[in-house]
């Protein structure tokens, strides 16, 4: 049996019998076959020594449980890594981030406390996948929507709380939270917000509460295991309108994104968008390869011209409309009117889809935009696949910086020897207000000079990035530190009070050690 | 992404076409239900199924398992695993446990070994005896 690091064979022992009296035997688990099970999936250190291999894992159920697991826990100095539904495939699924670490299984703390359709909210324990709330308000018949990740069977809290994203207008996902319930590193139990106030009323309208507000201490952290947290829900809406905006020349994206960027932030477009180049998905038609293939690449009016022949397009967005019929309508129609000045611009218009929407209607979009979980998103290379993990930066929500983001990352991939292949420049997305997420998939495979090889590709892609001003908004857990350490404004001064924190809130630093890089005081490296 | 929507399209039709042969249960879907199953009426293990496998290896566009299995075989065996008549109690649990390609790894806190028996069951309930 593997040892927590530090931890001799005699404690940890006495510790499995402390965490088997606390949960219950059949929830603790030693053997290989089941610590292999909390592997993570998509580990680009598969048959490698360095793959972070558990020692062993606890599902507590309830919050009292989980006091006692961590009590023990602290006694003990065993490190845990905190995982909800486990899912968080591409940043780490299932294992920790330093090997020997017990798990710590919140997927049977499953229960949907308050669905509430008169003030739009929830309240949900850790192991609630979005399968599970939408399956219950669909049972109920509450008229709500909820905002999926695109992989359904992910945590609400476990995404929130690691600062995923969505697609509707409640997209951005630790945004949309009203109050948390936390197990702190000693046991103790806290409520944050209105949360605070025994008996509150308003636990999941009004966030602040009174005095400094935490929530995001317990977002991207190591301070805190979150046993409850509330979320706003948007009321189920008459109608979804999509229309899409397509520009015939290169230069035509700078307006087109301006555009954009206003609508989004008058409140008038809500949802998830990407900027498409339609060119990218041609690039199999001879034509446009043998351009590509030219001495010195294509020229921008050699592709303008074939967008243009071939009807193309240069750039597009869908915009997303989530509201009244009449509203809905309204605002495609001021859209419209905002980019034709643009000249050559041209509208598709697409249907109005009412709520509910009917399962037959569901093949003309990603379900996950009108609220409905799906894990479709796995669909693309689902056949020659051993999994994959996401280069994330966020840029603005500009057309000049999509335009030097693209001329940096293709130089960097060609200097690298790296393909271009249909993961690379994802998006960008508008998955959160006021920037651009793009998304660059690495692949995994069960190949260890390939892995190796991608991981050193992906550390010099962070630093390129960095170089540029782009940081990424979530990382693997093999990335945590190197992206750390790019957010360095005045010698790592944000880390160095992550580390005061740390040190003062978990001073065994029993907590997911080394997550975002930050590491209790007895592992700390001395900082180069 | 259009281009690729289309590309998953072609899949799903190759998929009902592999899977019309099995006349067995011909009326009856394997798509992921929108409210919670019910057991009344269904085979043992039909409900388990549906709320750990089904939505992506039930019928209906954007099943990765099913687009997978389809891509594997081609339809010499039927993408749906619902209609598979191959199956072992054994081969199931050791891809649950262990996962393959895209699929990860499922832990006993999510699919207990009870329910993993149960969809053993149902996977395996057209075998030839």
């Amino acid at each position: 049996m593997r040892l927590p690091p530090g931890v001799s064979s005699h404690d940890f022992s006495s510790a499995l019998t402390q965490f088997a009296n606390a949960v219950g035997k059949e929830w603790v688990f030693t053997s290989d076959d089941d610590v292999n099970t909390y592997r993570d999936s998509y580990s680009p250190f598969w048959h490698e020594p360095e793959e972070p291999i558990p020692s062993a894992a606890v599902a507590p159920d309830g919050v009292e449980q989980v006091q006692a697991v961590v009590k023990i826990a602290n006694n003990f100095k065993i490190p845990l890594w905190i995982i909800s539904t486990g899912k968080n495939l591409g940043y780490g699924g299932s294992a920790p981030l330093l090997g020997g670490s017990m798990v710590l299984d919140l997927k049977r703390m499953d229960r949907i406390i308050e669905v509430n359709e008169k003030n739009h909210y929830a309240l949900v324990e850790p192991g609630v996948s979005y399968f599970d709330l939408y399956r219950y308000i669909q049972d109920k018949g509450l008229k709500v929507l909820i905002d999926p990740a695109d992989p359904g069977w992910g945590s609400l809290i476990g995404n929130a709380v690691d600062r995923g994203g969505g697609r509707t207008p409640m997209r951005d996902h630790f945004d949309a939270h009203c109050g948390m319930e936390i197990v702190l590193p000693d046991g103790e139990v806290m409520r944050t917000g209105m949360g605070a106030l025994p008996d509150s009323k308003t636990w999941q309208q009004y966030r602040y509460g009174f005095g400094p507000y935490v929530d995001g201490l317990f977002s991207q952290s190591s301070l805190g295991v979150v046993t409850k947290m509330g979320f706003w829900l948007f009321p189920q809406p008459e109608a979804y309108l999509t229309g899409s905006v397509t520009v015939m020349k290169r230069d035509d994206l700078i307006p087109l994104v301006a555009g954009l960027a206003y609508l989004m932030n008058s409140g008038i477009v809500l949802g998830t968008t990407s900027v498409a180049n339609p060119l990218a998905f041609a690039r199999r038609d001879p034509a446009l390869a043998a351009l590509y293939a030219k001495p010195g690449g294509a020229s921008t009016e050699e592709l303008e011209q074939y967008a243009q022949e071939k009807n193309l397009g240069f750039w597009s967005v869908e915009l997303p409309f989530y509201g009244p019929a009449k509203v809905v309508a309204a605002q495609w129609e001021y859209a419209k009117e905002k980019f034709s000045t643009i000249p050559g611009v041209k509208f598709t218009e697409g249907t109005i889809n009412r709520f509910p929407i009917k399962p037959d209607e569901l093949p003309q979009f990603n379900s996950v935009a009108v609220g409905i979980p799906s894990l479709s998103v796995f669909g693309v290379g689902s056949a020659r696949s051993e999994g994959h993990i996401w280069f994330s930066p966020i840029i603005p929500m500009t057309g000049e910086a999509i335009l030097e983001a693209q001329k940096v990352f293709t130089d960097a991939y060609k200097e690298l020897g790296m393909s271009m292949g249909p993961m690379f420049f994802l998006g960008p997305s508008s998955n959160y207000p006021r920037c651009f997420l793009v998304l660059f998939g690495f692949p995994i495979e069960h190949d260890i000079e390939k892995n190796r090889k991608n991981r050193e590709n992906f550390k010099k892609i962070v630093q390129v990035a960095a170089e540029h001003g782009w940081g990424e908004y979530r990382t693997h857990t093999a990335f945590m530190e190197t992206v750390a350490q790019t957010y360095s404004f005045n010698n790592h001064a944000l880390l160095r009070f992550h580390e005061t924190v740390k040190d003062a809130v978990d001073p065994n630093g029993i907590l997911a050690p080394g997550k975002c890089g930050i590491w209790p005081k007895h592992m700390r490296k001395a900082r180069a | 992404m259009k281009t690729v929507s289309a590309g998953l399209l072609v899949g799903i039709v190759l998929v009902f076409v592999a899977g019309a042969g099995s006349a067995q249960e011909a009326s009856r879907s394997s798509a992921w239900t929108r409210t919670t199953p019910k057991s009344e009426g269904e085979p043992k293990g039909y409900v388990q199924f549906q709320d750990y496998c089904s939505m992506c290896h039930g019928e209906g566009p954007g099943q990765p398992g099913t687009m997978a299995l389809q891509a594997k075989y081609k339809g010499a065996q039927p993408a749906l695993l619902s209609q598979r008549t191959d199956l072992t109690p054994q081969l199931i649990k050791l891809y649950v446990r262990n996962g393959t390609s895209i699929m990860p790894i499922f832990r006993k806190t999510e699919i207990s070994d009870a329910d993993l028996d149960l969809i053993a069951d149902y996977l395996t309930r057209n075998n030839k005896k």
